[in-house]
């Protein structure tokens, strides 16, 4: 197996006295599908949380690219490459898709906003990812379906070159076409050669996208699969705690 | 990207796409799915005007005309910089003794330490903004919020202007620079240039944009939409002029068909000037800035702002600064005016502001509105007042229609949005 892009080891996060995250190791890679699958709680959306540089891990080390790096601010996180659609969407309703998608890396010549490039910009990126459903780019966010809504979050975040994109349960507020679209989008996004993890609660969803399958129980990671070399029986089992995991990580 | 999609996916266009025609068709189109903006607000002022013209011989005058913009001007100028912070859900209730206690600094400057007016202006201007930014520190970075922090600055405010005035006491406008604001005319032909100018940077920057979006390779809208647009503006700025070219002292009548002797008044009020620089600088950093994109984004969800890297704080602290700078315009705007500041000036202005802001279309609940909105909407507050007045009627007249004014705009608004949810649902 080739270099992961991203490589979590021991990584810890608390909150208080309560300890969220108890040392967890993931791997991610370029073109690949990861899914990271824990019941509620388990700390999935921390973990993602920590990547994004928006709640800093408190221990563990990171490496990108086999290179130990910092992620502090999600600034840092975005000049890595890393982006992250979170389960919340975290949309501006009052923005068209445009605005949103170049929210806070806006393209500005002459001390201005230079409306046209990111105009082009985002209808190119829309149909580079095989966009069908938006017929402008200048509609507001708040006419848009909950799939809509999770295409332009997807889009925003291959907008500029990213190299890993976490997906946070995308799916869970969709109905079945919607699902079916979005995750067509997530595999045609890793065929693209982006590093993917996905987050659902949805084994089907996870057994029809993923390459690999992470575990999370209560704070530690208890299996990392292939999931040619899976089932889901084995997965739920990992799940929710009623299997231990022996082999070695993936 | 490299993947390659088995069938070309249909282009996505952008609204700027098709003639004049679709493009009027796509402005009812949105006008129907809730987005009014001012326009309810722009029929209510038209209405206003057509009515009070009926119902009174005086209202229809060059003279009234401009009373009616000086009366408005300092509400106007306390509305636009309420803007900047009801574009972020938050509100300042001190703008109004904000505006009071910076008048009277000016004042107390000038008479009692014969400060040059310049100076005192800045110096003014300054505290205002020292007043935001305190506004804002304790709001972003204390987390408290924006209602109580400014409740309390509205209470002790006044208690710091009694301070600086001295109790019952008042200062008179004396600087003829400063009561010429409200109270002076443009020479007609300067009315004219800087109309004119005014009109060549409104089309320098027009075609300014549609260059850049050529060399982006995206379409432009119609030509003939912007020659329509800048023409009804140019009309209108034009008909404006024109009225007050007009000599406004020449209605106050004739003896024996001999018009009596009069100096004549006429030309645009100097604060008028003032006021559109104002909202035009401030439409132009709302919408063509790094700053006012974030501060609509900070406005609609500020966790997503904040996820996007926007530094949220920073954003909510410049905005309380520009309202409280703008307040301080607003409160130089009425000493002009009345000639007097005293303990009380600026005490009642700030709800009448607010009112203003969402007559004309701005959200209460943030990321919704425009500077020109709250322009439109003092204006309609201040026609009620003007017109009502000239009927002679009692000034609780003017405070009873003047809210349910302020309650028919938010039902309009509610309404038209209403409909567009559920059509919304339904397609
Ligand atoms: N800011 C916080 N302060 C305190 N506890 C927190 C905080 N954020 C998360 N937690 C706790 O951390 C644990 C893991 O939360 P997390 O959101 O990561 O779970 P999750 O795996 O994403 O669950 P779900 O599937 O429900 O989204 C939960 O017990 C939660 O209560
Ligand atoms: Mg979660």
């Amino acid at each position: 197996m080739d270099v992961p892009v991203i490589e979590l080891t021991d990584v810890r996060k608390s909150f208080g006295p309560v300890d969220v995250l108890k040392g967890v190791n993931l791997q991610a890679f370029a073109g690949k599908v990861t899914a990271l699958v824990g019941d509620n709680g388990a700390g999935k959306s921390t973990l993602v949380k920590g990547l994004a540089g928006v709640q800093p891990f408190d221990a563990g080390e990171i490496k990108f690219n086999n290179e130990v790096v910092s992620l502090t601010t999600p600034r840092e996180a975005a000049a890595h490459g890393i982006e992250v659609v979170y389960q919340d969407l975290a949309l501006c309703e009052n923005l068209d898709i445009v605005q949103n998608m170049f929210l806070g890396r806006e393209e500005v010549t002459a001390g201005t906003l230079n409306e046209g490039i990111m105009e082009r910009e985002a209808s190119e990126t829309l149909q580079s990812l095989s966009v069908r459903t938006v017929s402008s780019v200048r509609q507001k966010v708040s006419s848009l379906s909950g799939g809509q809504r999770q295409t332009v979050a997807i889009a925003r975040s291959v907008l500029k070159n990213a190299k890993v994109v976490i997906l946070d349960e995308p799916t869970a507020a969709l109905g079945v076409a919607q699902t079916e679209q979005v995750l067509s989008l997530v595999r045609r996004l890793a065929d693209s050669g982006v590093a993917v993890i996905l987050i659902s609660h949805n084994l089907v969803d996870v057994f029809k996208v993923a390459d690999f399958v992470s575990v999370l129980y209560l704070g530690h990671m208890v299996a990392s699969l292939d999931v040619k070399d899976t089932n889901n029986d084995d997965v739920v089992g990992y799940i929710t705690g009623s299997k231990t995991y022996e082999g070695k990580n993936a | 990207m490299t993947s390659t999609p088995a069938t070309p996916p249909p282009t996505i266009g952008s609204g700027h796409e098709g003639n004049l025609g679709d493009q009027f068709r796509a402005y009812f189109r949105n006008l129907r799915s809730g987005e009014m903006g001012a326009l309810p607000a722009l029929a209510g002022f038209v209405i206003l005007v057509i009515l009070f013209s009926v119902l009174s011989s005086s209202f229809f005058s060059p003279l009234n005309f401009a009373n009616l913009l000086t009366q408005a001007a300092t509400l106007m100028m306390l509305a636009m910089a309420l803007v900047f912070v009801i574009l972020l859900g938050e509100i300042d209730l001190s703008a109004g003794v904000t505006s009071g206690v910076t008048a009277s600094i000016v004042v107390v400057l000038i008479h009692n330490a014969g400060v040059n007016w310049i100076v005192a202006l800045v110096i003014a201007l300054v505290v205002g903004a020292a007043i935001g930014t305190f506004i804002g520190f304790f709001v972003a970075k204390v987390g408290i919020p924006s209602f109580v922090v400014t409740l309390g600055l509205f209470l002790g405010f006044q208690g710091l202007q009694l301070i600086i005035i001295g109790s019952g006491g008042a200062y008179r406008v004396e600087t003829p620079e400063l009561v010429a604001i409200m109270n002076s005319n443009l020479p007609i032909w300067l009315g004219w240039a800087l109309f004119v100018l005014a009109m060549v940077i409104a089309t320098a920057i027009a075609f300014f944009d549609r260059n850049r979006r050529t060399r982006a390779g995206v379409p432009n809208r119609p030509l003939s939409l912007l020659a329509l647009r800048l023409g009804a503006i140019a009309a209108a700025g034009a008909l404006f002029i024109a009225l007050m070219s007009l000599d406004r002292a020449a209605s106050r009548g004739s003896l024996n068909g001999v018009p009596i002797a009069h100096d004549a008044i006429e030309g645009v009020p100097i604060v008028v000037p003032i006021a559109v620089g104002i909202l035009w600088i401030g439409t132009f950093i709302l919408d063509r800035t790094r700053y006012g994109r974030h501060l609509y984004a900070v406005g609609g969800n500020p966790e997503a702002a904040r996820r996007a890297g926007i530094k949220i704080g920073a954003v909510r602290i410049i905005a309380f600064i520009t309202c409280s700078s703008l307040a301080m315009v607003s409160g130089v705007f009425d000493a002009s005016r009345i000639g007097v500041v005293t303990a009380a000036s600026g005490g009642q202005i700030v709800l009448s502001g607010v009112a203003a802001a969402v007559v004309g279309g701005v959200s209460l609940f943030g990321g919704r509105g425009r500077l020109i909105h709250a322009a439109i909407g003092a204006l309609v507050i201040a026609v009620i007042a003007n017109g009502l007045g000239l009927l002679g009627l009692p000034a609780g007249a003017n405070f009873l229609v003047t809210g349910g004014v302020l309650i028919l705009a938010a039902t309009i608004d509610a309404v038209s949005r209403k409909r567009a949810g559920g059509s919304l649902l339904r397609t």
